[in-house]
């Protein structure tokens, strides 16, 4: 237990700045561009003599808010929370795809393979910290980056706000900021079984490729699927070519970006019914993302995932490059 | 004590030769043994076997384990030092003592920081920023912490200059190796290492041509100094080698009566590159 602590301290090291730095610069862009929106904004506003609220109009507009316009107002709050999440779970997407292709061949490249080989760690160990580097950890800073710059950005609106005469402890009450949290931490299980594939995929062309494993990892696949519209294969088993493209070549090396797994559920006839059934962004909430878990293109994705990664830890034992 | 590596009917074939053509060969603890050989002669082949690094036919049994399938328990008690270089380019110097000090059970951490304190390596400094000679010094000082029974070194000193290659074999002598302990080194820089072997061992198209103590090496092996008029009589006797010297050949005797040879000249102990050059003049013919 103590040896994989290190091993998953190892590969934060090495991959300090794209596990650390990219949340980090993402987040503080984000926060940054919004900030001068705000500033562009009142600066047009005062130059054109819009004086939104000063005589605490707004205000007078939220007490006489009935229960519906409140809703609307804490969407828009917890909208603002969320959409720095949204930026970051694209970064996330592209770390954790970058990260998986280099994991297992970088140090294949420059050698030092020889160096972590030397010492008494099982493959089998340093093939599974770099599945948890890349399904928990990764995804674990980037969350907690998105909670604090959601907060911020939720801060930074009511201030905003408050300029303008709103009371601001009414405003951060009509929020929902715990449970924004707690839905964007619940997600990363979720966000773990659903990347697996992809995580293997990658993983197994890092273990595998001689060089350059972006290539073999994206060429692979889609040239599969042209050959598979070409021929039209997928019509032996009465599925449509776009079957293979979104099942197969989309879902192997996409899942790392979060939400994917969402997306692809809502297309499930059964998960569509129950979102529409709800309103604003209950999509969000756990009891919605898990339908999830009732969807075999989720297992099935486990077990393919986990088969893709025992097949890299064979590949990081037996490949010999000399 | 038992061997420390004994290795029986070894092959590895790779995709266009043959690297190791049946080799058996026994290593005993307390030993500093010379893996010389020609370039592609199989010599990083076998120790990579040695090591489990790569798969193989044959027997191969290290302290006790079968490489192929129990390398991490073999990691405890083997160390490695490939050519210059290995170390991860993006570890800083306290990283690397931190990860394995806390990876492997039979690390000296103090030992390991003394032997930093003499070098000029600084705690934060990275891999990238060193030169040659002070990622060696780093992963010396890494592996002279692990009390391990067998070390392995791949052409340790390559593209070091010759103070650091002294500095290196002197700690290896001096600060690490014990009776309990065996080094294996192949290098092509024989002379450094010819005075530290106990053991030698030619490697040749995959195979070991010679395989014996250094004592051994010194009664089999002659060189005589024969003057021109002699030369016929040396070279009745088949020797291995004969080169020209200041007018004088000089004859290389494998296992020729010690008594017989005293009567054509002056006898001298070959030097283990004069011997390599010897053994391997076709090899590339």
């Amino acid at each position: 237990m103590k040896t994989f602590y290190w091993l998953i301290k190892r590969e934060f090291w090495e991959n300090r700045g794209s596990f650390l730095w990219a949340p980090i610069i993402t987040g503080g862009v984000f926060l940054l561009l919004n900030i001068m929106g705000i500033i562009t904004a009142e600066v047009l506003g005062a130059r054109h003599g819009i004086q939104i609220g000063a005589s605490g109009g707004l205000q007078h507009v939220i007490a006489q808010m009935d229960a519906g316009d409140t809703s609307k107002v804490s969407l828009a709050l917890d909208i603002a929370m969320y959409s720095a999440m949204g930026l970051l779970s694209v970064v996330l997407g592209f770390v954790v795809f970058f990260y998986c292709l280099g994991a297992l061949y970088d140090d294949r490249r420059d050698r030092s393979i020889l160096f972590w080989k030397s010492l008494p760690v099982s493959d089998a160990s340093t093939v599974l910290s770099k599945v948890v580097s890349a399904t928990v950890l990764a995804p674990v800073i980037a969350v907690t980056m998105g909670i604090v710059v959601g907060m911020l950005q939720l801060l930074i609106v009511v201030v905003t706000l408050s300029f303008h005469g709103v009371n601001a402890w009414q405003l951060l009450l009509m929020a929902h900021p715990f449970r924004v949290m707690f839905n964007l931490l619940g997600y990363i299980p979720l966000y773990v079984l659903w990347a697996l594939p992809t995580v293997g995929w990658l993983l197994l062309c890092s273990a595998w490729a001689r060089n350059k494993p972006f290539l073999w990892a994206v060429a692979l696949p889609v040239a599969t699927g042209l050959l598979v519209s070409w021929f039209g294969l997928m019509g032996l088993f009465d599925l449509p070519t776009t079957w293979f493209w979104r099942n197969i070549v989309l879902r192997g090396l996409l899942s790392v970006f979060p939400g994917t797994g969402s997306l692809v559920g809502a297309n499930e006839a059964s998960i569509a019914h129950h979102v529409a059934g709800n309103t604003g962004l209950s999509v969000m909430d756990l009891a919605n993302t898990y339908q999830l878990l009732a969807s075999p293109n989720l297992w099935l994705g486990v077990i393919i995932g986990t088969g893709l990664i025992a097949g890299a830890g064979w590949f990081r034992r037996w490949r010999d490059d000399s | 004590m038992s061997a420390v590596i004994t290795a029986s009917g070894l092959s590895k074939r790779y995709k266009s030769a043959l690297a190791l053509d049946n080799v058996s060969f026994q290593i005993a603890p307390g030993r500093i043994v010379g893996l010389i050989g020609p370039n592609g002669a199989g010599k990083t082949t076998a120790l990579k076997a040695i090591l489990g690094l790569t798969d193989f036919t044959g027997e191969l049994n290290v302290l006790g384990f079968d490489p192929r399938k129990q390398r991490d328990k073999l990691m405890g008690d083997v160390c490695f030092i490939a050519d210059v270089a290995v170390l991860p380019r993006w570890i800083r110097v306290h990283q690397a003592v931190d990860f394995v000090a806390n990876v492997h059970p039979r690390f000296d951490r103090a030992k390991c920081e003394a032997f930093l304190a003499r070098t000029k390596l600084m705690p934060n400094q990275r891999v990238r920023q060193m030169s040659k000679g002070m990622i060696v010094q780093l992963h010396l000082a890494l592996v002279m912490a692990i009390d391990a029974r067998l070390l392995i070194l791949d052409e340790p000193t390559l593209g070091l200059d010759i103070l650091y290659r002294k500095q290196f074999y002197h700690s290896l002598l001096e600060d690490y190796f014990d009776e309990n302990k065996t080094i294996i080194v192949t290098t092509h820089q024989v002379e450094e290492v010819e005075h530290i072997l106990t053991d030698l061992m030619f490697i040749r198209d995959g195979r070991i041509v010679l395989d014996a103590d250094m004592d051994a090496v010194g009664e089999r092996f002659i060189e005589v100094m024969v003057n021109a008029d002699q030369a016929e009589a040396a070279r009745a006797l088949k020797p291995l080698d004969e080169r020209q010297v200041f007018g004088k050949s000089i004859f290389l005797f494998d296992g020729v009566e010690r008594a017989q040879l005293e009567a054509l000249g002056e006898l001298r102990r070959p030097s283990v590159s004069d011997l390599f050059v010897a053994t391997m003049k076709e090899t590339y013919a």
